[in-house]
């Protein structure tokens, strides 16, 4: 038997609209104005969110806070893909997901200041609750999409993880049982160029992260992740793909995390000002509202508009987190299991009584 | 009625439930086809299928994390990891997710999920075949530790785990998987979670002992007026009954096959310490493995607490 080639891989990029603003019409998607605003103004949203968040925690009003920033074409363009019937499995900087979806802007901050109420998801909604432990919830993904695969449901499970999830164990255990059972689950990696300091070529020395989904069997693709109508096509086909049985998909979006990794991190010890400044110019809303501007569907007044409203709602957030009552100290004992061992009864009622009314 | 061992009553639950309810799946590694290493749930896959008896790649954390968003999804998974040495690598599922989801999102999501595992030395198999690190799953708030000891509790007991709204680990002793027949009813009977039995009375010493150490001191005890208590699950205990034999019978003695150090005989000691340290009449004893791996076959039974040894310690703590 001669020696000879028996496997080829290619991997593909998109990109729909670049830089400047431009957009390839060929490959855009079918979006009305009206859907380009609420994208656009999604992503206001979510920059205004973070930005008080960001805000709030140097104000120590909120604990640690990962912020977003530079992320959010990600996010809210692949979320406008789904489907309210849809799963989401997300990490914990996909903030933009959860508010394209309708999770209250208060209860994201009532998380983010420590009262764990704030991950109680609204009945409508089928997401799971932050996941701060990295990669090791892509094997929930799967599991929900096996089992929504048995009912013959047909939704979508999206899975939201960063660059530094690759390397993680679950993420092959995960990829690979996806594979096996051919299952309705798409996978996005926010691939931000850095996990705290490590940067893409300290996790992998794969040339992409989109090939390996080749490896597990199925389809791996690139998107410009600042791309907001490139993330939203990708996502679109791949959880129509998945609701109608063709299996998974894995999509890589290249973006930057412009803040810091999390509010106690300082990205200056471990890279440049010039790079985050490249990337500033890349900024999705920035290259949207090009976009906008040269259709006439964006100028300053409309702008400031979309700003003011924005921030009228996360002010409300604010206002609304700061005058949630905080929680009985009973409430830590609610929830650890359906029932309370003969243990637990004694630490929540003797050891830890509830404060006098 | 018929007489079965450990394993076909296991086998009978897991049919019965199955049966019972469509939500109830199976998944691990050779479950299918195969029934499983140790044949538990032999016939299953005949009976119900690919889909529900699920042979999975071999993947421990994605086994049981797959599980766990099954069970979110509203399923009642049943998870296989074929020895307990290779459920190390789905801790981080069982501790950081299965236990924790109810917690983290305020019971808007549960995970009704048992996790199954052979257990237990004496078996002659290799390295990591035959661990019993139960404390380890104890120290964690959120999941259940069930422990059987025989036939008839391991079909009720892992009924009940299956039914229950939270995790459950079940840890079935190997060494005891055909070595005893009893009695086990088919049809519907429950034996409660968190709830100690009784298996022998007495008024001069209590000694708690679970698994397949139970049999041991069933034979140990012979001939001393010693109450014998099988705590059924570890986590969470059923502490009222055991302390109200221990203030009956005012000594204690615990024995487990874990090692000695952190084993959940030290939560006991340390309990009856603080809540009845005043009904005691003699130091309160364990009767454990010593802080070693466990060793393979040539040395295994130097290394569990053997009849003998088990007795000699009753026999001292009766003669203080």
């Amino acid at each position: 038997m001669p020696e000879e080639t028996i496997a080829t891989f290619t991997v593909r990029s998109l990109r729909i609209l670049d830089e400047r603003g431009k957009a390839d019409e060929a490959l855009m998607p079918p979006l009305s104005e009206a859907d380009i605003r609420q994208m656009y103004e999604l992503l206001v949203l979510t920059r205004t969110y973070d930005e008080r968040a960001l805000a709030l925690q140097r104000e120590g009003r909120i604990g640690t806070y990962p912020p977003v920033k530079g992320q959010e074409a990600v996010q809210v363009g692949s979320a406008c893909a789904l489907f309210p019937t849809d799963w989401v499995v997300p990490s914990f900087r996909e903030m933009g997901v959860h508010f394209t979806l309708g999770y209250p802007l208060d209860l994201m901050f009532r998380y983010w200041a420590g009262d764990e109420r704030g991950l109680v998801t609204p009945a409508n909604l089928n997401i799971l609750p932050i996941c701060v432990s990295v990669g090791t919830h892509i094997p929930h993904a799967v599991g929900i999409a096996m089992a929504a695969k048995y009912r013959r449901d047909p939704v979508a499970v999206v899975a939201y993880f960063g660059d530094g999830a690759t390397s993680k164990g679950d993420f092959h255990e995960g990829f690979n049982m996806a594979g096996v059972f051919q299952l309705p689950v798409v996978f996005i990696c926010q691939n931000n160029q850095w996990a705290i300091s490590i940067p893409l070529k300290g996790q992998t020395a794969s040339r992409t992260l989109a090939q390996k989904a080749i490896a597990y069997g199925f389809d791996g693709v690139q998107v410009d992740g600042n791309d907001v109508f490139a993330v939203y096509r990708a996502t679109k086909d791949a959880v129509e793909k998945a609701r109608s049985g063709g299996g998974p998909t894995f999509i890589e979006c290249l973006t930057y995390r412009v803040a810091d990794h999390t509010t106690s991190d300082d990205a200056s010890r471990y890279r440049s000002p010039e790079e985050v400044a490249a990337w500033r110019e890349k900024d999705p809303i920035l290259r949207l509202e090009r976009y906008m501007s040269g259709r006439g569907l964006w100028d300053e007044g409309y702008g400031a508009e979309v700003k003011r409203k924005a921030t009228r709602a996360v002010d409300e957030a604010v206002k609304a987190m700061e005058s949630a009552a905080p929680p009985e100290p009973g409430e830590m004992f609610e929830h650890v299991s359906a029932t309370l061992g003969q243990r637990q009864e004694k630490q929540r009622f003797v050891d830890h009584p509830p404060a006098p009314s | 009625m018929p007489q079965l061992n450990m394993v076909q009553a296991i086998n009978l639950a897991l049919r019965e439930e199955m049966e019972r309810d469509d939500r109830v799946v199976l998944l691990g590694e050779d479950v299918g086809k195969d029934g499983g290493v140790f044949r538990v749930t032999e016939g299953l896959f005949d009976r119900f299928g690919a889909e529900r008896l699920i042979d999975t790649p071999l993947s421990e954390s994605a086994i049981v994390g797959a599980a766990v968003g099954m069970a979110v999804y509203g399923l009642l998974p049943v998870a296989e990891i074929q020895f307990m040495g290779f459920v190390y690598s789905a801790f981080d599922q069982i501790f950081a997710h299965a236990a924790r989801l109810r917690s983290r999102s305020r019971s808007r999501f549960t995970v009704p999920l048992v996790v199954r595992a052979p257990y237990g030395g004496g078996i002659k198999a290799p390295e990591l075949h035959e661990e019993s690190t139960e404390a380890f799953f104890c120290h964690m708030p959120g999941v259940k530790v069930v422990i059987p000891s025989g036939p008839y509790v391991a079909k009720g007991l892992l009924v009940s785990a299956i039914r229950d709204p939270d995790p459950v680990i079940f840890l079935e002793p190997t060494r005891l998987y055909r070595l005893i027949k009893e009695e086990v009813p088919e049809g519907e009977y429950a034996v409660p979670l968190g709830k100690a039995r009784i298996v022998r009375e007495g008024s001069k010493v209590t000694v708690v002992a679970w698994g397949s150490m139970l049999e041991r001191v069933m034979k140990a005890v012979e001939g001393y007026d010693a109450e014998v208590i099988d705590p059924l699950t570890l986590s969470p205990f059923d502490w009222e009954t055991l302390l109200a034999s221990v203030r009956e019978t005012g000594r204690l003695v615990i024995v487990h096959e874990a090692q000695f150090t952190g084993g959940f005989g030290a939560e006991i000691a340390a309990t009856v310490a603080q809540e009845a340290i005043l009904y005691l009449r003699a130091p309160v004893v364990r009767v454990a493995s010593p802080d070693v791996h466990v060793p393979l076959a040539k040395l295994v039974e130097h290394y569990l607490p053997s009849v003998e040894r088990i007795r000699g310690t009753v026999d001292e703590v009766m003669k203080y």
